[in-house]
């Protein structure tokens, strides 16, 4: 987190995702929901809770008519015949809230879900970028409410002070020192405790905040348990529980605000290039190049989209950077759609290395490297970075595991010094070039004797003849890592009649291992093709 | 000096001459095969900085890539050589092992793969590599026949190569040639191991590599080996079989066994 210089301020915003845009749960007296189009019947959602469908949320004309939350739905529909019903959908539920905290980082790069309808956000240090706390408060909630959310909102010191307070007014601000105050006047049903807590501090007499706050401590921890004790004191201000922001706080942000939304590739593309400059000047004076790079593009209809780079060394030139996401960009699948404008562009480094600068001599092997990191980098960019690999050698005998495929971009370092074995000299290839991933199947009519090579065998539909053979090599499986499953194979080298060569091998032995049918009864070794020489 | 240096040089010395006289200079850049008769052929050996094709029928896709390993182990010279492939192209034709590479005489270290997803992912790819100059040669494993891969892609890798020097290998597996701006262009077979006694090691890369195209000469069809010690290619050994020498002092016998051995 960043300096705690000044007020921390949580205000936090639980704007009420809908399904179907519509209706909303309504919870304490705050939260409320007004469907933009609710004129005519009333309408509610209905989830299936204790094996009965009860009503899970509603607009303000179900309120009106007497329903409330956890209503059965055949009560609700006899209070209320009238009654438009949706089913709740809960994943599109989150998507939205997803989609609101996207929104909301706009405003600050700390956003925390508080699901089901709320979200947290850490404003420290970045109020007076919009005109002070109020002037944010105000941006927020008018620009949620115009797209259809009720919204609730405050600011707080705490976390928990702020969402306490949302659930019972929008739009409170409160300095630090002045929680316990603001919070005790009200219901304990703000706190957001179990349900079971609120209706037993109510059957208690304590109504408000203040009535719990001015009991001991220890008898409400005797009677509730101290998990509620600490949400009471952070409510009334005294400690705070962290907020765990969706995304890490990048190491470099750097960002761009148009009055006037853009909307053209080229403007999109200039404007980038400039951020790539900005960006690349600040990491410039900390000596520090970015590994990964995040463009984010802020629609003015709410929608954000984000592109993430990765480099396989740290970037120092805004011509690379620029270049990355042109790749990028160019490759997308389903490309950035600026719908009616972006208002906001945002270059973020989230991951940042030390750059050791190199000495360039005449020896231009260091450069050349540097050259093949940045093709590697281009082409990542474009196709994906688990798509361009280079080899790391493996401590085993198993012919399909004796590589290891890794990415080029995290490891062409490693792979330039890979210890390889060493090839025996005057020996013909001893592995095939090509390699099945998974060895095929070949149908062996016989072999001339139980473990030797076959005389002919079926591999896709072809028979070929065997002319010469080499073999057997055993390969036993490594028992220590597995648990039986693998039987040890022999393999063949065998030249056909056209010139072919196979890397075949023999999956068990005759007299020793052997595959088991379903009734256990041992069934004739299978053979396979796993590779093919040149 | 070291290597690296000499290279260096040599490649800055490539730049210069490749500025003053535009592309022509490349034809003199030739790389030896090794095998005598194609050599002479292609007037000395494989041009760098041009496209070259192989191509093979489906089943004989490892001979096809053992060729252009070969072909690339000759080009690169201790330099990276980027490897793109298609996906289909590893599920038919399984993918390439570097245990297998290295067996070859080849530098797994030096190996960069691209795995593309389609055709079209793969020419990008390709031609994005062929720009860069640090490279020894790109290597484009196509599967089929793609309607991607036509006369102006060719063309347009001819021109990537031709600019960065690097030499652009295309292994077309299950196609037929078509016209393109190859220099050359292989059709590729196994061969037979030469016959050998049974003790002998066999199995060393054969490969009936036919020149089908070869826009400055001649074209001709020749069995080559692979020699994976000197990483050349050869001619296969005339005779590999030691035929012990006709007794001089015993004609009778020597012609004796002789008929024998017709009879039998």
């Amino acid at each position: 987190m960043r300096g705690r210089a000044g007020e921390r301020g949580k205000p936090q915003a639980p704007p009420s995702p809908p399904s179907l845009s519509l209706t909303l749960p309504r919870k304490g007296g705050g939260n409320t929901t007004e469907p933009p189009d609710s004129f005519g019947a009333p309408h509610v959602v209905v989830a299936k809770q204790n094996n009965a469908l009860q009503i899970y949320a509603l607009d303000d004309l179900a309120a009106r008519s007497g329903l409330e939350i956890g209503l059965p739905l055949a009560n609700a529909r006899a209070i209320c015949p009238e009654l438009t019903v949706f089913d709740a959908d809960p994943v599109a539920d989150a998507r939205t809230l997803g989609d609101i905290a996207d929104w909301c980082d706009r405003f600050t790069p700390l956003v925390a879900l508080d699901p089901p309808h709320g979200l947290y956000l850490d404003i420290t240090g970045c109020a007076h970028l919009f005109g002070g706390e109020r002037a944010l408060l105000q941006t927020l909630c008018g620009a949620l409410t115009r797209r259809g959310f009720v919204v609730s909102a405050a600011i707080a010191g705490t976390s928990i002070c702020a969402r306490t307070l949302t659930r019972h007014a929008s739009g409170k601000i409160i300095a630090d020192g002045e929680e316990a105050d603001a919070v005790g006047p009200l219901p304990v049903s703000a706190l957001g405790a179990d349900v079971a807590i609120t209706s037993g501090l109510r059957r208690a007499g304590l109504k408000t905040i203040g009535d719990v706050a001015a009991r001991g401590r220890h008898e409400i921890t005797a009677r509730f348990g101290a998990g509620f004790t600490t949400l009471l004191e952070h409510a009334l201000g005294q400690g705070d529980a962290p907020i765990s922001p969706r995304k890490p706080l990048p190491d470099y942000i750097v960002e761009k605000r148009f009055p006037e939304p853009v909307a053209t590739d080229t403007v999109i593309a200039m404007n980038l290039s400039a951020l790539a400059g900005m960006l690349v000047s600040a990491m410039d004076k900390q000596g520090k190049g970015a590994r990964r790079l995040e463009a984010s593009f802020f629609r003015t209809d709410g929608a954000v989209r984000n592109i993430t780079v990765d480099t396989g060394r740290p970037v120092t030139k805004p011509v690379v950077i620029d270049r990355l996401f042109r790749e990028r960009l160019d490759a997308l699948n389903d490309p950035l759609d600026p719908g009616f404008g972006f208002d906001l562009i945002r270059l973020s480094a989230s991951r940042t290395e030390i750059v050791v600068q190199q000495q360039r001599d005449l020896d231009a092997n260091v450069h050349d490297n540097d050259e093949l990191a940045a093709l590697i980098d281009r082409i990542a960019a474009r196709i994906g970075g688990k798509r361009v690999v280079v080899h790391l050698p493996q401590d085993t005998h198993i012919p399909e595991r004796a590589v290891l495929a890794v990415s080029a971009q995290h490891h062409l370092a490693a792979a330039t010094e890979a210890a390889w074995p060493e090839r025996i000299e005057n020996e013909p290839p001893l592995r095939p070039l090509r390699l099945f991933e998974r060895p095929e199947p070949i149908n062996v009519p016989f072999a001339s004797v139980p473990d030797g090579p076959p005389h002919q065998f079926t591999w896709r539909r072809v028979t070929h003849a065997v002319v010469r053979v080499e073999g057997p090599e055993r390969i036993a499986m490594e028992w220590w890592k597995q648990n039986g499953e693998a039987l040890t194979r022999d393999y063949f080298r065998i030249e056909d009649a056209e010139g072919l060569r196979f890397w075949i091998f023999r999956d068990g032995l005759y007299e020793g291992e052997l595959r088991s049918d379903e009734e256990g009864e041992p069934v004739s070794p299978k053979w396979f093709v796993h590779g093919l020489f040149a | 000096m070291t290597g690296a240096r000499l290279n260096t040089l040599a490649r800055l010395r490539g730049r210069i001459e490749r500025i003053e006289a535009g592309a022509d200079t490349h034809a003199l850049h030739k790389v030896a095969l090794g095998h005598a008769e194609a050599d002479a052929t292609l007037c000395g050996g494989l041009a760098r900085a041009t496209v070259h094709e192989v191509f093979a029928e489906g089943h004989q896709g490892a001979a096809a890539t053992g060729f252009i390993a070969g072909l690339a182990g000759r080009l690169t010279s201790r330099r990276p050589l980027v490897w793109v492939r298609q996906d289909f192209s590893e599920i038919e034709s399984g993918a390439l092992s570097m245990s297998g590479l290295a067996e070859l005489g080849l530098d797994p270290r030096l190996l960069v793969t691209v795995r593309a997803a389609d055709a079209d992912a793969a020419l990008r790819t390709a031609a994005d590599a062929l720009a860069c100059d640090a490279l020894g040669a790109v290597v484009l494993e196509v599967w089929g026949e793609p309607r991607q891969l036509d006369l102006v892609a060719s063309r347009k890798l001819t021109l990537a190569a031709q600019a960065s020097g690097v030499t652009a290998l295309l292994l077309r597996l299950a196609a037929v040639p078509q016209p393109s701006t190859a220099e050359t262009r292989w059709i590729v077979r196994a061969a037979h191991s030469p016959p050998s006694a049974p003790w002998h090691a066999w199995g060393a890369p054969v490969f009936d590599a036919e020149l089908v195209r070869n826009r400055h000469g001649p074209v001709g069809r020749w069995i080559m080996e692979w020699k994976c010690d000197e990483c050349l290619f050869s001619e296969p050994a005339a005779n590999p079989q030691p035929v012990a020498a006709t007794p001089a002092h015993r004609p009778h016998q020597a012609a004796a066994q002789s008929v024998f051995r017709r009879s039998a």
